[in-house]
């Protein structure tokens, strides 16, 4: 679906990616972890064209994609969400969600005047999509709430249906689980599993908590210092040498994961 | 008392102006996120397309206001194509100078055109109605039509930005930019709406103007200080905060002079601009639509 081909990125001096490479496959959670400062933001914001690579390529269903900006990505159905949730937070959840879908024949001026009938059919589309989106994810409750008003978890909860209300192809998911509490961790996670089983969306998820990423992502790639240095299940990852050392240096003993802190485990407002 | 209640029907007359000129300041600085300095002579531009229009049909003078609407709509577009689009990466204060750089096109250009004298819509003397139920206050049918007219634009206004598709893409634009640059908003088809919403109502501010006054080159230049006070004040960006803004400072001007001379007007809207500014630089409506 998605392949990072060699990609490098550089900013100024700092060599923030070197030469990674791997696929996203069709239909598949992916998971991509490391510690702090591993250059897997980069390389998402590369992906999701924020900034194109030093060298090296993208490739979205075999076409070149290397430096297409966000919305033209948006179009060939690759959505991202960000790790501090954004929202449109002066407008209700259910608008924030309504002006999702793209080519509304409310877009043309004189439509909107002339072909009122048809443009409030479509409306009405849109909002029965709306509703269904709403319901899946069980926000329903806030539908007219101001968006800059929910929880952050709730507001985690809104990006993923963000991505439902356009048909995505492949969703980047940066830290869905970042400033969220348990609660609302099991729904995020209930809805990814859903969305990827029962819509066929692809997904590839940056993710600190290992937990969360067991429950999703096979296979998983690690990186580390910008380089990618192992990948597979992450039952496989737990022995790998390197990668213990990786997260918790110097060939500390132990499982790795169950005892990297939780650093934002319930604190759910803090990123509102 | 009577002189307060008239005052208070001037200061609507004058707020109604502000308002339809700080609406679309406030729109404007909310998606392109720069100060439209050109609104000003946007307006007077307007003001002189009614005329152009009404004396080459012979029309009566409220003619002016629907053929100013769409002509600056269809300017603004066309301004914002050949100018503003093509700087439109680069940093807002470059948008800001051309803009003024523009302002000072526009003028020249109505100089060159329509002349710099004074001119009127319609010659003669309108007769006020006397409410004497009011005690004796006059209200000229104009200013009435004005602000009827004004509350009628600000509630089309509402209505686009809550129901139609393209409002609301509007209203997220100016909430999170980044966010709507990728969750499938049309942002250029929204940036052409925005300035012919802008362009129109500008339009509107000029007539209004033109018809309460007189016509003159830099009409809309002395207007653009209180214009900008007002979107300042009600929260630039903000298109509700406008209305607010512009009726508070319409009514301030006005009120102004029963206390000092009526040439420092201009002045009180400045000093409300900068006392905003220092208080509350957010202005009123902040975190509110």
């Amino acid at each position: 679906m998605i392949r990072i081909d060699n990609v490098s990125k550089a900013f100024g001096g700092l060599q923030a990616v070197r030469g990674v490479s791997f696929e996203v496959a069709q239909g598949s959670i992916t998971g991509l972890i490391g510690p702090n400062g591993a250059g897997k933001s980069t390389l998402f914001n590369i992906v999701a064209g924020l900034f194109p690579p030093s060298s090296g390529h993208v490739l979205l269903d075999d076409q070149d994609i290397t430096g297409l900006p966000p919305h033209k990505l948006f179009h060939r159905g690759l959505v991202r969400t960000f790790q501090i949730p954004h929202e449109f937070s002066r407008m209700t959840v259910r608008e924030n969600l309504m002006v999702v879908p793209p080519g509304q024949s409310g877009e043309n001026l004189f439509k909107t005047w002339l072909r009122w009938g048809k443009v409030r059919q479509q409306d009405g589309e849109v909002l029965e999509r709306v509703d269904d989106v709403l319901a899946f994810l069980e926000i329903t409750h806030v539908a007219d709430e101001l968006a800059g008003n929910l929880s952050g978890g709730q507001k985690k909860l809104l990006d993923l249906g963000r991505t439902m209300m356009t048909d995505a192809k492949m969703v980047l998911l940066d830290e869905p689980g970042a400033g969220v509490n348990r609660t609302l961790l099991g729904k995020i996670r209930e809805a990814i599993l859903r969305l990827n089983r029962e819509r066929g969306y692809t997904f590839c998820v940056i993710e600190h908590d290992m937990d969360l990423i067991s429950a999703l992502c096979d296979p998983v790639h690690v990186m580390a210092n910008g380089e990618l240095i192992a990948s597979g299940s992450m039952e496989t990852l737990r022995q790998n040498e390197e990668v213990r050392e990786a997260y918790l240096g110097g060939g500390a003993s132990g499982r790795m994961g169950e005892e990297t802190p939780r650093q934002h485990s319930t604190d759910e407002g803090a990123s509102s | 008392m009577t002189d307060i209640l008239q005052l208070l029907i001037y200061g609507l007359v004058l707020g109604s102006v502000l308002t339809m000129g700080a609406i679309g300041v406030s729109m404007i600085f909310g998606i392109l996120r720069f100060a439209h300095f050109a609104h000003g002579d946007f307006m007077t531009l307007g003001a002189y397309l009614g005329l152009s229009f009404i004396s080459a049909f012979g029309l009566s003078s409220w003619w002016a206001l629907p053929a100013a609407m769409v002509g600056m709509g269809v300017i603004a577009v066309f301004i914002d194509q050949v100018l503003y689009r093509r700087i439109r990466r680069t940093q807002p204060v470059i948008l800001l100078i051309a803009s003024f750089g523009m302002a000072l096109i526009l003028r020249s250009l109505v100089q060159l055109i329509w002349g710099s004298d004074n001119q009127t819509y319609a010659s003669g003397i309108q007769f006020p109605w006397q409410l004497d139920w009011l005690g004796g206050m006059r209200l000229k049918p104009d200013h009435l039509w004005i602000m009827l007219i004004s509350l009628a634009l600000v509630a089309g206004v509402h209505l686009f930005l809550t129901r139609t598709r393209l409002g609301k893409a509007m209203r997220a634009m100016s909430d999170n930019m980044d966010l709507a640059l990728v969750s499938g908003i049309p942002a250029e088809r929204v940036i052409m709406v925005t300035w012919v919403i802008g362009g129109a109502l500008a339009a509107a501010a000029g007539v209004f103007l033109g018809i309460d006054t007189r016509l003159h080159p830099v009409m809309g230049w002395t207007t653009l200080l209180p214009v900008f006070a007002a979107a300042i004040l009600g929260g630039i960006g903000r298109p509700y905060g406008a209305i607010a803004g512009g009726m508070i400072i319409g009514v301030s001007m006005e009120m102004s002079t029963l206390l000092i001379p009526a040439a420092y007007k201009p002045a009180v809207a400045f000093a409300i601009m900068v006392g905003m500014l220092i208080l509350r630089p957010q202005g009123i409506f902040k975190g509110t639509v």
